[in-house]
């Protein structure tokens, strides 16, 4: 049996509705909203590496640009969690919880 | 086969990892689920040829992120079984959401496939998954590298600036007092008439 670009495209395709359907569910929890955010993107980085792995070399395109992209994402990835993480700690600070649900309180 | 089990199970493992993270209840728990779906994502990278990707998902996800998201749970004192309550409610529209969006990309992905007998071809060139990015990050892409390294920057001064806060009652060094303070200022000549002292 062999294993090809759309058995990787459907474990990302899965591992993207867990991620939507995990901030639907958790709407009140903004840590899982973070962790879910991550599935998403991760999920996005698996796309961009099946692709970058299993495209074929042809003229005028370098088929590593699509882990070049895959890098870049978990940087950006990285930078994300560390800022939201802060404005939750933040928040926490200033409200003594963290229910999203009254973040828009001040309704500016 | 070797490749096909070692795919399945990776595949299994990350997939039921991230359903656990969105299911448990204690996000403790979720947190532990996390790295455990980077980890067999990293496997399934590994397995596509991308080792360098799959090493460095591991340091950057495992070694920071989730540790990251581990201190943030562990240090706010929160009551997690309260905000678990809106699961149930949440449910179906969460779930009917979810099931339209795998059946749709699923579609695409049948009807892109269904066509083409080959449309794969696995590269393999003699060059290392290592030489052939650092090829093309330094090149080509060296000015959206410099980009990404400037988020980062940015990320870590707006979450220094964002967690920084000024406290009462500490004492604290200012360098540009120290460094401004002058022979005049900070020394004093007296005369000591005999028998009077220093007042």
């Amino acid at each position: 049996m062999v294993i090809g670009l759309s058995h990787y495209l459907a474990v990302a395709a899965i591992l993207f509705t867990i991620g939507v359907f995990g901030i639907f569910v958790n709407r009140k929890n903004v840590i899982i909203i973070l962790m879910c955010v991550e599935l998403i993107l991760l999920a996005v980085n698996i796309n961009f590496v099946s692709f970058s792995t299993h495209m074929a070399e042809s003229s005028g395109s370098n088929p590593m640009a699509g882990q070049v992209f895959a890098l870049f994402i978990l940087t950006v990835a990285a930078a994300e969690a560390a800022v939201g993480l802060a404005i939750l700690v933040v928040y926490f600070r200033n409200r003594g919880n963290i229910n999203v649900e009254n973040i828009d309180l001040m309704k500016g | 086969m070797l490749i096909a089990i070692s795919f399945y199970s990776l595949a299994f493992v990350s997939v039921a990892a991230a359903f656990m993270v969105v299911a448990s209840k204690n996000p403790v728990h979720s947190v532990l689920y996390l790295i455990l779906t980077f980890f067999s994502a990293a496997g399934l990278f590994i397995l596509m040829g991308a080792e360098f990707l799959a090493l460095l998902i591991i340091m950057v996800y495992v070694g920071a992120v989730a540790v990251l998201f581990l201190f943030v749970v562990m240090m706010l004192d929160v009551d997690f079984v309260e905000l678990k309550q809106g699961f149930l409610s949440y449910l179906p529209v969460g779930a009917l959401v979810a099931i339209i969006l795998l059946l749709e990309m699923l579609m695409v992905g049948a009807a892109y496939f269904a066509g083409e007998t080959k449309t794969v071809v696995v590269r393999d060139n003699g060059v290392s998954n290592l030489e052939a990015f650092g090829q093309v990050l330094y090149t080509d892409y060296a000015g959206v590298f410099e980009a990404a390294g400037f988020v980062l920057l940015v990320a870590m001064i707006g979450a220094i600036v964002l967690t920084l806060r000024k406290r009462e009652g500490v004492r604290k060094q200012i360098p540009s007092e120290q460094i401004a303070r002058t022979k005049e200022k900070g020394l004093k000549m007296v005369d000591i008439k005999p028998g009077v002292g220093i007042e």
